[in-house]
């Protein structure tokens, strides 16, 4: 069976570098590839999903988007992101000049680097580690830095409300977070990303867990969607509370970096829910049978990929628009007194669940 | 230097949440003092609107200073206008004709309608849900079309004078009314399942910004605010203008006092101001719309008083008349001012998030307040 895969072009490179230069220097080819990739996904991302949540929210608030800039208004973002860019980038006079400046970097670098574990596609990955799931809870946590200096330095009393809050949200939801993806884990056995999704060849995770992996994943969606500061948890920002929290003092580029790693994350975290618990680049499967399957085989991997991260992303945005904000006390009592709980019950569960066998 | 850094000599943050703040709807300042996110107290800082309405009107004649009105409360300018003229009125001992009066009621509460619309939509964006504001304005929009061809203008009427109203009705005026009408209702099972049924919404007004009845009594609070706390303060059933007695409607009472009360005040208001203009709007009498009037008004000395029930609450316009073509002195006691004093009362000792909640309920509209 010829298909089409992303595995080969890879391979093809890889090859091809080690075999016309030294091991060393083949290497650092393959970092500089792999980082402008890297950059140039950002940049793609960044466009795509702003564009995509401005016609979902049109949607949903019956009016038409932005329709004005290219056909359907497709350049618009564009346009937005070129005037952020020719923006002048001020800093306050009571700001902290040096964490100021650093704080978008850091946001930016921490959603850059938790693209690394993640399979785009079949074969197609940057770094398979085998902590892989462990390094995205570790490096996730620590954007929370890059916000607490963001509103720290502003020298701004909403910023830095919204920077308090965001710190107790993010430290507390992200406990929710491993928990769910703990479950995952103890299914399947393995830290490792390819691992997890080689599981799930014949049966998604969220099918063949029933109970416990259904559970996890409603919480991973509620722990992610709080984690990545999103509206019905977008506190840190809480337009109608603290004008616009930790970001309030940002402007021009600087203020681009948030907003591109809002959603740089949001991608991150729909891309590890959709690894863990939909499949990942996995088509879908069905028992046995055969000729669905075989079906469902012919469509590219990256396509199940892209497909279900986008749903996923959709998900979060229909959220944003339909709900109204927590209350940082509410907030608080939903992750400690009920995910948190019930996420640790369902941990056990699932362990029963794996010690005996009574998963698909 | 305490005061530069704002911190006051408790040690608590002094955070200024406006003039220009997106939760104040409007030039309002709060002086919040807080404790981490608890708010120990408000301030009120008033003035950044204020244009001395009252002072204008004292050298305008009895007809021009209506139109100053719509630009105190420009939500219900319907409401200010019939005010003012009502009161005008009482001092000229004019009667107003019969389709005046039906004319006037009917535009009231299609006011009411549109004022409580926005209001509702404003509410759910302090709470960070932005779509109701659209749903809200695709209702509001029909209104204020109405409103544009009935008078011309879409938010400061001046539709109100002395005698009755400016004009007569369009021809299309009923049928579109009654299209209005129907498609509010038709579209209300919407506004319920999006927010009033929502779980995070309930949380957040339940037992949220409470005021007791005796509070808002003596705060002097007057419309839904003090109706959500169980005061029966509705000046429609109390000291009846116009054609309101002989309409059928009921006072919307709510009795736990908190912010979900207030909201479903407002809420079912909408459904009895439809329920007026339901009864009003096929039986408007034939005749004339305007009392027949002198060219130039003056009113006998003395002083004259007259109070309306307004979307926000009770607008009480005093005028003091020494006989001449202008009035001595004009005072106007609005809902807004007084409803605003509970805020500190109100909001003390909750988190930040339920300020700004609290503090929508009380329908604020700053013009109103500075005047």
């Amino acid at each position: 069976m010829v298909s089409y895969s992303l595995e080969n072009i890879t391979n093809i490179i890889h090859n091809w570098l080690y075999a016309m230069f030294n091991p060393v220097v083949a290497m650092l080819c393959e970092f500089v590839l792999v980082g402008v990739a890297a950059i140039a996904l950002f940049g793609i991302l960044g466009l795509v999903l702003v564009y995509m949540e401005r016609k979902v929210a049109a949607v949903i608030q019956i009016r038409l988007g932005p329709n004005r800039v290219g056909p359907m208004g497709i350049m618009q973002t564009l346009a937005d992101t070129l005037k952020l860019i020719l923006k002048e980038s001020l800093t306050p006079t009571g700001a902290d000049r040096f964490l100021f400046n650093v704080a978008p970097f850091i946001v930016m670098i921490v959603a850059m680097l938790i693209l690394a574990p993640i399979a785009f596609a079949k074969g197609f990955q940057i770094w398979d580690i085998n902590i892989g799931v462990f390094y995205i809870t570790a490096i996730s946590s620590l954007s929370v830095i890059g916000v607490l200096m963001a509103g720290w330095s502003s020298g701004n009393k909403y910023s830095l409300l919204g920077a308090m809050r965001s710190g107790a949200q993010i430290v507390s939801y992200e406990l929710s977070a491993g928990l769910s993806i703990l479950t995952i884990v103890v299914l399947t056995g393995s830290l490792k990303v390819s691992d997890i999704i080689a599981a799930q060849q014949n049966g998604w995770w969220i099918f063949k867990g029933h109970i416990p992996a259904i559970i996890a994943f409603v919480i991973f969606l509620i722990a992610g969607t709080a984690e990545t500061n999103r509206a019905p948890f977008d506190l840190a920002e809480a337009e109608s509370e603290l004008t616009a929290g930790f970001h309030t003092e940002y402007s021009g580029m600087k203020f681009a970096l948030f907003f591109l790693a809002e959603y740089i994350n949001i991608f991150v975290m729909c891309t590890i829910c959709a690894m863990l618990f939909l499949g990942g680049w996995m088509p879908l499967h069905i028992g046995h049978w055969q000729a669905f399957n075989h079906i469902m085989d012919y469509i590219p991997s990256s396509i199940w990929f892209t497909g279900k991260t986008t749903f996923l992303i959709f998900v979060i945005m229909w959220f944003r628009w339909t709900f109204p904000r927590l209350r940082i006390d509410q907030l608080l009592n939903l992750e400690w007194k009920y995910l948190l709980p019930i996420g640790m019950f369902n941990l056990l569960l699932v362990t029963i669940i794996a010690i005996m066998g009574w998963y698909f | 230097m305490i005061e530069e850094i704002g911190i006051d000599d408790q040690g608590d943050l002094m955070v200024n949440i406006g003039p220009q703040h997106p939760a104040t709807h409007g030039v309002l300042r709060l002086l919040v003092t807080l404790n981490g996110e608890t708010v120990k107290k408000v301030d009120p800082n008033l003035g950044y609107i204020h244009r001395s309405i009252e002072k204008m009107c004292e050298s305008l004649t009895y007809r021009q200073f209506i139109y100053v009105t719509s630009r105190m409360d420009y939500l219900s300018a319907h409401i200010n206008n019939h005010a003012c003229a009502l009161c005008v009125e009482k001092g000229l001992q004019v009667e107003v004709p019969l389709r005046g009066q039906y004319i006037r009621v009917i535009m009231d509460e299609l006011t009411r309608v549109a004022s409580h619309l926005l209001w509702w939509g404003a509410q759910a964006m302090d709470l960070g849900a932005f779509t109701p504001y659209f749903y809200a304005f695709r209702e509001r929009e029909l209104i204020t079309d109405i409103m544009e061809e009935t008078c011309g203008a879409r938010l400061t009427m001046n539709y109100m004078v002395p005698g009755g109203v400016m004009h007569d009705l369009h021809p299309d005026f009923q049928r579109k009314v009654k299209a209005i009408i129907n498609q509010t209702k038709e579209k209300f099972h919407e506004y319920d399942e999006l927010v009033t049924g929502n779980i995070i919404f309930e949380n957040r007004m339940k037992n949220v910004g409470f005021i007791s009845k005796e509070d808002a009594v003596s705060y002097g609070c007057s419309g839904p605010t003090a109706r959500g706390s169980g005061v029966h303060c509705d000046i429609r059933k109390l000291y009846p203008y116009d054609i309101y007695d002989k309409v059928d409607f009921k006072e919307v009472v709510e009795t736990r006092g908190d912010s979900l009360a207030r909201y479903l005040v407002r809420m079912n208001e909408i459904h009895q101001s439809i329920h007026i203009i339901e009864q009003l709007i096929d039986n408007i009498p034939d005749g004339d719309f305007q009392a027949k009037t002198k060219a130039v008004l003056k009113l006998p000395k003395g002083e004259f008083y007259q109070r309306v029930e307004t979307a926000r609450g009770e607008l009480g316009v005093y005028i003091v008349s020494e006989g001449g073509m202008t009035p001595y002195r004009i005072k106007f006691r609005s809902p807004g001012f007084s409803n605003l004093s509970i805020l500190n009362h109100m909001a003390k000792g909750s988190k930040i998030g339920d300020l700004v909640a609290a503090m929508g309920t009380l329908d604020l509209v700053i013009p109103d307040i500075d005047r």
